[in-house]
């Protein structure tokens, strides 16, 4: 057995989330960032759902209540504007479709197979609420 | 002293650049990560951290992969707060001896545990690194029951809830005895900050957490975190069902500094019933029948003298 320092560790005891130096990780963007083949950030969930969320960025008023509340960091808002959906990240737990306030929802649940052009086409008009 | 960030509303927030990564292998709408997330994109400041065996521990670093893009520790079921309070300890030795490598950066300590973690397993821990006063963090991602294990009650498991190891059926209600009181615990070890918090009130949150970055000590966050799996409820109402129980006071939000002054931070405009909560979920729903019904006519009436508790506490300012 070799003899390690108290500032050694054994091969595999630590794992790197990013490949070489990050100055400032927390003003960093995703996009901007070296990621290592350790980091999560580079595996996918995206087999985990059966339904997916479609974003429509026509209704949508960008107030950031489904980037909050997203548990998968799959709604990527960039410049306070919502811009997409992570799809190898999300699981497709649709809190960001029942926290959406519009009307009609601006981001819906729609078959994992649904081609995207489609869910578009066949979204629904705005509701009328009974008084 | 570093600079708090300024986060004034929720677009100006969006601009934070998460430091949490997904892929993680928590359940599809676990509050978890929704917690963790809020509380890291609440600083800009380096970050120290560790995990208590848990849910948050085991899906996040599932070798060889982890979730955490920051300096993080995994421990033991019970140690958590002490190996960041190590850390900590370190700092500050390596800081007067000015051996930092990096001395203009003031790094946060924080420590994730589950309730079971901290109300049962680690609770001497805690206890310990509260008593030597270090300047840590310690969150309770609070789920009311070992949910990595397959859902034993804990002692933060509320009366009438059905668990594996106290479930419910033709003799019994479920688990009997009420949820500890772990804020009040840690308040009395003269801790500088104390505060019960919600994701779902996110600005609330970033307030408290905010606060207790800047507070010199330990401070305690016990985080709501609803539980899809066990407490039974639809992954996509996370976010209602945490509502549910911050409108009906089962969690109350409320913050204790120095040990004595408390302030209640969130008082819902219309109080729902505690039944509507309880409703909600599967874990409750035996409560229901008509045996049971004195579960539920107790459930609201410790909830109403929790309240009227607090209220007195906060106007006699003590």
């Amino acid at each position: 057995m070799i003899d390690n320092g108290w500032d050694e560790f054994e091969i595999g005891a630590m794992l790197r989330s990013f490949d070489g130096a990050v100055k400032d990780i927390a003003t960093t963007l995703q996009e901007d960032r070296p990621y290592s083949k350790n980091n999560s950030f580079t595996a996918s969930v995206a087999d985990w759902r059966i339904e997916k969320p479609v974003f429509n960025k026509d209704y949508c008023i960008d107030c950031q209540f489904c980037w909050i509340y997203c548990p998968d960091i799959s709604i990527i808002s960039r410049d306070k504007k919502m811009v997409g959906i992570d799809y190898d990240h999300c699981k497709g737990c649709a809190i960001c479709v029942e926290v959406c306030p519009t009307n009609p929802k601006s981001l819906l649940m729609f078959e994992e197979k649904m081609d995207e052009d489609e869910a578009l086409a066949g979204w629904p008009e705005k509701e009328n609420k009974e008084k | 002293m570093s600079e708090m960030k300024k986060i004034k509303n929720l677009k100006e927030f969006s601009t934070s650049a998460d430091r949490f990564e997904g892929a993680n292998l928590l359940c599809p709408g676990c509050a978890h990560s929704i917690i963790v997330r809020e509380i890291l994109n609440a600083t800009n400041d380096d970050l120290i951290l560790s995990a208590s065996t848990g849910c948050l521990e085991v899906c996040t670093a599932v070798y060889p992969y982890t979730s955490w893009d920051a300096s993080w520790i995994h421990i033991g079921f019970e140690n958590g707060s002490t190996a960041v309070a190590g850390a900590e300890a370190m700092y500050k030795a390596l800081k007067r001896k000015g051996r930092l490598k990096q001395p203009d950066r003031e790094p946060k300590f924080v420590s994730f545990a589950g309730d079971g973690a901290s109300y049962d397993i680690g609770f001497q821990w805690i206890s310990g690194c509260f008593e030597r006063g270090h300047n840590i963090m310690h969150v309770v991602l609070d789920n009311e029951v070992y949910a990595n294990t397959g859902g034993q009650r804990s002692s933060s498991t509320p009366i009438g809830s059905s668990t594996t190891t106290a479930p419910a059926g033709r003799v019994s209600y479920g688990e009997k005895q009420n949820k500890k009181d772990m804020l009040a615990i840690m308040a009395a070890h003269g801790a500088p900050y104390v505060a019960q918090v919600a994701p779902n009130k996110w600005k609330d949150m970033i307030k408290k957490i905010q606060h207790g970055f800047a507070v010199e000590g330990p401070v305690f966050i016990n985080a709501m975190s609803a539980c899809t799996t066990e407490w039974k409820f639809l992954p996509e109402d996370t976010i209602a069902i945490s509502d549910l129980a911050t409108d009906s006071l089962v969690f109350p939000l409320y913050e204790i500094i120095d040990g004595t002054k408390l302030n209640i931070t969130y008082r819902p405009k219309n109080v729902i019933p505690v039944k509507d909560y309880l409703g909600a979920q599967g874990r409750f729903k035996h409560l229901f029948k008509p045996e049971n019904k004195h579960v539920l006519d107790e459930w609201q009436k410790r909830v109403d003298e929790k309240w009227e508790y607090l209220q007195r506490r906060e106007e006699a300012g003590v």
